[in-house]
């Protein structure tokens, strides 16, 4: 019987697995806007994990609130992206000291 | 693209756990809009593969021991060191033709109305807000300018012409 404990570990998996990627990547801005979308679907499972456990539907609620707002950040981060690219040339994160003084 | 496969899995579970409307919202949001927006921005870019890819060592043993630390620490909290409550773990079994688009709807329509109007104008702040961050002034586009439209007398745009009347037969 698959159960709530299932759902919170692959989120638990989920959620670590964008961290490492965040970690671990220093040069593609376009891989850490992805890793953030991957740790908003982990959050995104344990809403609706305990959700459908205490039988309340809130937590869907605020799922399709993160889902919007998620879609969103997208949105402008790809935007910050392509102006960025256009100015700089480059996506890379190392590179990306203007405002160092 | 693993992370659409990511996706799909995602919303596979949903189902399995009678969370339908969520499951089909995340397919066609994320799945259809988001990764869509993310492969044009990688297609558009066409950035050099060889600069962005490699580099992976110098971080690889912080990240995957953070990694590992969070994972070993999450894994007590839910199988150890859980409630009874949570332990049981079932899931609450739904009555007979119950509706899980209708029972969220029926919640969000009435008691977070207000926060679903914010989302809406959230929603409109990201087109406008990359709109206007991609928009660039390329030469020959043609722009209205709107004081000098307003400004504008009808002399200067119009001219009286004098004639002499000619005679008709």
């Amino acid at each position: 019987m698959i159960g709530l404990q299932h759902y919170l570990t692959l989120a638990a998996i989920l959620f670590s697995m964008s961290i490492a990627g965040i970690f671990i990547n220093r040069r593609n801005l376009i891989l850490l806007l992805m890793c953030i979308e991957l740790m908003l679907l982990a959050v995104n499972f344990n809403f609706i994990a305990f959700s459908r456990h205490l039988g309340d539907e809130t937590g869907q609620v605020f799922v399709f609130f993160i889902l919007t707002v998620a879609a969103a950040e997208a949105a402008i981060g790809l935007a910050i992206l392509v102006v960025l690219f256009r100015n700089r040339r480059s996506i890379n994160v190392q590179e990306l000291d203007l405002l160092k003084g | 693209m693993f992370l659409v496969l990511a996706f799909f899995e995602s919303a596979m579970l949903w189902l399995l756990i009678e969370a339908e409307f969520l499951a089909i919202v995340l397919v066609l949001v994320y799945v259809g809009a988001v990764m869509v927006l993310f492969l044009f921005v990688v297609m558009m870019l066409d950035i050099e593969v060889e600069r962005t890819e490699g580099g992976y060592t110098r971080y690889l043993p912080l990240g995957l021991v953070i990694a590992g630390l969070m994972v070993i620490e999450l894994m007590q909290i839910i199988w150890w060191r859980s409630s009874a409550d949570v332990a049981s773990g079932g899931f609450v079994a739904t009555p007979d033709g119950y509706s899980n688009t209708e029972a969220l709807g029926a919640v969000l329509y009435t008691e977070h109305v207000y926060a679903f109007e914010i989302a809406a104008v959230i929603l409109l702040l990201a087109i406008v807000a990359a709109i206007t961050l991609t928009m660039r002034k390329r030469p020959g586009l043609k722009l209205q300018n709107i004081s000098e439209q307003v400004a504008v007398k009808a002399a200067d745009r119009l001219r009286i012409v004098k004639m002499d009347t000619e005679d008709w037969e």
